[in-house]
């Protein structure tokens, strides 16, 4: 059996033999390895150095057409119906329009059954975005079935979701992937067989009957720059907040804010990851001001620990400096009590709503664009009121578009 | 500061050297440690040295220095506790929550209240250890999935209420204006724990760590001394819990990996895995260690990505140096050992 | 070393001899298999009774193809285990794996990403097993310091999913036999090469020897220290397994593969469910992977009451201690009889 099979199984066939060489193989092909990537021949090919730059993208993660085009759609009017955001599309012309007539249901929408796979509910942002799609399904009668598998941030769970889903009666299928890159396989599978909508992160296959998603990070990470351009006086010093490394989505938002920065000439003194840790992220920012004695600005990729990091001022006996975060509730409470020079850009939740209705157009047979872009708002001194609502809980997002959904606010946890 | 390590059930006069050189040898490491690192923030951060921003540095490390003298005494008896990092998580978020329904109870209350089912929560994880002979290594991993998921269930992903100021003070305030509690704090737990590993509980705490057997044969009751290890344990990661609410607020990841943390620290500070052997007041300075060494590394502004992998390292070399002992330094430890004894408790 | 050899009165209880394949429900790996089979069939029940179909194909498909991953991790670490050792390291190495892959298949051919993985885990492995043994550093740190420094150097050099894998080596990751993933096939292998290696050589007596106690088994003459290194080794091989596996069905590397799917403790966890005891000296491969098909039942019976995520984590802290709990029976009468016994005597003296 074993001989047979040898060829087929990769992680066992050097099992006996790998133990005492292993030094000598792993030196060899260590050294090897790293080589391998930008090796002549691929230059010959422009498509595949161009997808080994992709992979190989460190520090310059950076893309100017997507860069441009993202700052020209904030500037855009979006179309759709005033007051609902969601239901909004930015320059739906430029990814064309998608025929549906071919996934309308026989008789109507009436009894729809609809299928959600979830990447995880791992972050606050994802909760209330969950909170808001169910809510949203909850006021369509017409959908008879709402079936969500939660892959917990595997994405080897998420594609074994996705095949379940797509072998079930489901009318449509919504994904919110996990990883951009690594669901390509298993939404294209199922495209095969059903309407795929994807939403939040995109995948790289254009099989989907629409993607959703808002404008993007780099038109958040400039709007957050920009406001601090505005404030802080050149050459003042900016401490830049961020997650963690190696997230594409968070990527794009710092290296927006970098070439705004660097264009204004303001001095970014330190770029720090916080892990999302609130604690981490004040002890930083008290180190900073230790050490720069004075911050002018302070520039975050998202709002978890804006607010710890207004405390570290307060605790130091500072003036907080213009600051930005998130519509993330807890920040926009601080902005309110501490009067705070503050712009919070916002990468909305309401987007959890368009895919359920997405998918009730394109099962009606109804037209939607290939790609549907929704506005980004940002949350600025004087749009503040529409997005901070008294009540609701810190870890509660302000432009979740879910005031008129049934069981608001209670089921968000508000008061 | 003394090594608090009292000597093992064994008595005899071979025993006494013994005892010191493993005192000297599993405590002094630590402290070379901690002074070069305080020797190299004060080169790189020469304000690191004002009271203020000293001060500031202990209040930050005040959390992950109680876990560590929480997780010390369950190492120390033969054990692990992997489910601190979600007690702090679940203390943080079961706060907030609390507040949410009762927005005026008193601080004091809600404080005794967290520390209390943080003494519960350690009380089962005692029980299961040693009642029904699981291994603390599982009991506390399957108390950490729980309690995760449960306070996050109960709270349908994240807590509804604001931790008001009263409660925060606790972690984020000061005394009189200039000492903050969470140096009070540390100063307290350090001085309880040195003392209990000084009385009876802690002799028969290090006798079960290093010979469970033998230490029951001589009267110990194991199971009851193993027990109120975890209780310690649990109440001083909902101690720890109430310091990073105060100092940060409301965060639903707040205790996240602070169980490898804590771990890290008391083995840094040369506690053996396995128990019997080691000193609660090294195992607080091995947690001062880590948090200074975080705080280095941020000043020297090592790149944000690579700091994990000069902790692994600097971690692993630590201890390996701890463990094997640089050759020349035993060498020297040996030599001084016997002139030193009054000086080593000074 | 000995990472876990704290619980004095599992650790010094006799010990079984390796191989000798007696077959009672009271053994743990017995019993898990016997637990994995009535999870599957009060799963049937509850999910018909939802007015849901648990028997289908399909469903028995995506029960085997999310046992893999873990799988293959578990298996590995159940050789760490066994050993008396520990792998904390396990998720980073995972994530670091499908990246090599997915980038060295890009650019060059599947063998020698294939190669390429498994030298750089056999060199992971080999570290680990030289920090444990040489530096006597205790596994538990040790590997948690690896995992750091596999953390730092992915989070320095990738911003991303990186890499691309051809279609070719993709079906590893979708190809089916009939309802079987060919995925599981690999599984099947690596644990057989496992069984066989622990269970019919000398390095697997060793193993056992090295785990159960090394002071005696070094005074016998096993190079316990040459032990542990290769089980380290052959973990983190199985682990690179799983990394091949994983780029396969992701179709490129990514930074967070391991992690987010926190398959370093849950390999652990699959372990112990398995009847191995986390001390070392008892247990093996076949009791992991009940440990593993037991995981994905639950998980997949969860799927399909579309139960609250947050509450699966507490079910599986709980079967986890409960199962644990139950290995731990024969132990806890041994002990009461001791303490009768104990108490017996001091009543004569008396």
């Amino acid at each position: 059996m074993s001989r047979t099979r040898r060829t087929t199984r990769p992680g066992a066939r050097s099992r006996r033999l790998a133990a005492p060489a292993a030094a000598l193989l792993a030196a060899a092909l260590l050294a090897s390895c790293s080589s391998d990537a930008p090796k002549d021949d691929l230059a010959d090919d422009p498509a595949a150095s161009e997808q080994a730059q992709d992979g190989d993208e460190q520090s310059e993660f950076f893309d100017q057409a997507d860069y441009d085009r993202q700052l020209e759609l904030t500037k855009a009017t979006p179309e759709g119906p005033e007051g609902k955001p969601w239901e909004q599309m930015l320059d739906p012309a430029s990814g064309g329009m998608v025929d549906t007539s071919e996934y309308a249901m026989k008789g109507g929408v009436e009894g729809a059954k609809l299928c959600f796979s979830n990447a995880g509910v791992f972050n606050p942002w994802r909760q209330v975005g969950l909170k808001t799609m169910k809510a949203e399904v909850a006021q369509h009668d017409e959908i008879a079935d709402f079936t969500v598998l939660d892959a917990q941030g595997k994405d080897d769970k998420q594609i074994s979701d996705i095949q379940e889903l797509s072998g079930q009666d489901c009318d449509a299928l919504i994904v919110s992937p996990n990883t951009t890159a690594t669901l390509t396989p298993a939404v294209e599978e199922a495209c095969g067989k059903i309407p795929v909508i994807v939403f939040d992160r995109g995948v790289e296959t254009d099989c989907a009957v629409t993607f959703i998603s808002p404008i993007g990070g780099y038109a958040y990470g400039a709007a957050a720059a920009d406001f601090l351009v505005d404030e802080v006086d050149k050459g003042g010093k900016i401490v830049a907040l961020r997650i963690s490394p190696g997230v594409d989505v968070l990527e794009t938002r710092w290296s927006a804010a970098e070439i705004a920065f660097e264009k204004a000439g303001l001095d970014v003194v330190e770029v720090k990851f916080t892990d999302g840790d609130p604690s981490k992220a004040k002890s930083i920012v008290s180190d900073a001001i230790a050490r720069h004695g004075q911050i002018d600005g302070v520039w975050m990729d998202s709002g978890a620990t804006s607010v710890a990091a207004v405390e570290a001022f307060e605790d130091a006996g500072e003036d907080i400096p213009p600051i930005t975060g998130e519509d993330q509730q807890d920040f926009l409470q601080a902005w309110k009590d501490k009067d705070l020079t503050a712009i919070a850009p916002a990468y909305p939740t309401f987007q959890w709503r368009t895919p359920v209705i997405a998918a009730l157009k394109i099962l009606a047979g109804e037209e939607v664009p290939k790609e549907w872009t929704l506005p980004q708002p940002v949350v600025t001194e004087d749009n503040f009121d529409d997005y901070y609502k008294e009540g609701m809980p810190p870890l509660h997002y302000g432009a979740c578009g879910c005031e008129d959904l049934p069981g608001y606010p209670g089921d968000w946890g508000g008061e | 500061m003394t090594t608090t390590t009292p000597p093992t059930t064994t008595a005899g006069p071979a025993s006494v050297v013994g005892a010191l050189g493993r005192r000297l040898g599993t405590g002094a490491p630590v402290y070379v440690l901690l002074a070069v690192l305080l020797a190299a923030l004060a080169i790189t951060d020469p304000g690191f040295y004002e009271p203020d921003s000293f001060l500031a540095f202990i209040k930050r490390a005040a959390p992950l220095v109680i876990l560590a003298a929480g997780q010390y005494m369950v190492i120390v008896s033969g054990g692990f506790d992997l489910s601190v990092g979600a007690v702090v998580t679940a203390g943080v978020v079961a706060g907030a929550e609390f507040y949410g329904s009762y927005p005026d109870a008193p601080w004091l209350l809600v404080t005794a209240g967290l520390l209390l089912a943080g003494a519960i929560v350690g009380l089962v994880n005692g029980l299961i250890t040693t009642v029904l002979l699981v291994p603390s290594f599982i009991t506390t991993l399957g108390m950490m999935l729980i309690l995760e998921g449960a306070v996050f269930y109960w709270t349908g992903g994240s807590p509804q209420g604001v931790l008001p100021e009263s409660f925060r003070n606790f972690g984020r305030g000061e005394a009189g204006g200039w000492l903050p509690w969470a140096v009070l704090a540390v100063l307290a737990v350090g001085a309880l724990a040195w003392w209990l590993m000084r009385a009876d509980f802690g002799r028969t705490l290090l006798a079960t760590g290093d010979n469970e057997r033998a230490a029951a044969l001589a009267g110990v009751r194991v199971p009851r001394v193993r027990t109120l290890a975890f209780v310690l344990s649990g109440t001083a990661a909902a101690l720890a819990a109430v310091l990073v609410a105060g100092f940060s607020g409301v965060s639903a990841q707040a205790g996240r990996g602070l169980e490898f943390e804590a771990i890290t620290a008391v083995v840094l500070g040369g506690v053996i895995l396995g128990g019997g052997r080691g000193s609660v007041v090294a195992a607080m300075a091995g947690a001062f260690s880590l948090q200074a060494l975080f705080t280095l590394l941020n000043l020297q502004g090592v790149s944000g990505a690579l700091e994990s992998t000069v902790q692994g390292f600097i971690v692993i070399a630590a201890v390996g140096l701890g463990a094997t002992g640089l050759p020349g330094l035993s060498r020297l430890r040996r030599r001084r050992s016997q002139p030193s004894e009054g000086k080593s408790s000074s | 070393m000995t990472a876990v050899r704290t619980e004095a009165p599992v650790s010094a209880a006799p010990r079984r001899l390796p191989g000798a394949g007696r077959l009672k429900v009271t053994d743990p790996v017995v019993g898990v298999w016997l637990a994995a089979a009535a999870v599957t069939l009060i799963g049937w029940i509850v999910v018909t009774i939802d007015g849901g179909q648990f028997m289908t194909q399909s469903n028995f498909t995506g029960i085997l193809q999310n046992s893999v991953a873990l799988g293959l991790v578990a298996v590995g670490q159940s050789a760490v285990i066994l050993t008396g050792s520990l792998d904390l390291s396990v998720a980073y190495l995972i994530s670091l794996g499908t990246l090599v892959a997915a980038e060295t298949m890009e650019g060059g051919s599947v063998v020698t990403a294939v190669l390429a993985v498994l030298a750089l885990s056999a060199a992971v492995g080999l570290a680990n097993g030289l920090i444990v043994t040489g530096l006597k550093v205790n596994a538990f740190i040790a590997t948690l310091g690896m995992a750091f420094i596999l953390r730092g150097y992915i989070e320095d050099n990738y911003t991303g999913p990186a890499g691309d894998v051809p279609a070719s080596f993709q079906r590893l990751g979708y190809d089916r036999v009939g309802f079987i993933p060919v995925s599981v096939f690999l599984l099947i292998a690596v644990a057989a090469v496992l069984w066989l290696i622990t269970k019919r050589t000398r390095l697997g007596h060793h193993m056992y020897a090295t785990g159960g106690d090394e002071h005696a088994a070094r005074l016998s003459g096993v190079r316990t220290r040459r032990t542990v290194i290769y089980a380290h080794v052959l973990c983190a091989l199985c682990v690179g397994a799983a990394a091949l596996f994983l780029a396969s069905r992701l179709g490129a590397g990514a930074p967070w593969a391991g992690t987010e799917a926190r398959y370093d403790l849950d390999s652990i966890a699959a372990v112990v469910l398995g009847g191995t005891a986390l001390a070392g000296g008892r247990g093996g491969v076949a009791g992991t992977l009940g440990g593993v098909l037991l995981l994905s039942v639950l998980d997949s019976i969860f799927n399909q009451l579309s139960v609250d995520p947050f509450f699966k984590n507490v079910v599986r802290g709980v079967v986890i201690i409960a199962a644990v709990a139950l290995y731990a029976r024969p132990f806890r009468r041994r002990a009461k009889e001791r303490d009768e016994a104990r108490a017996k005597e001091k009543g004569a003296v008396a």
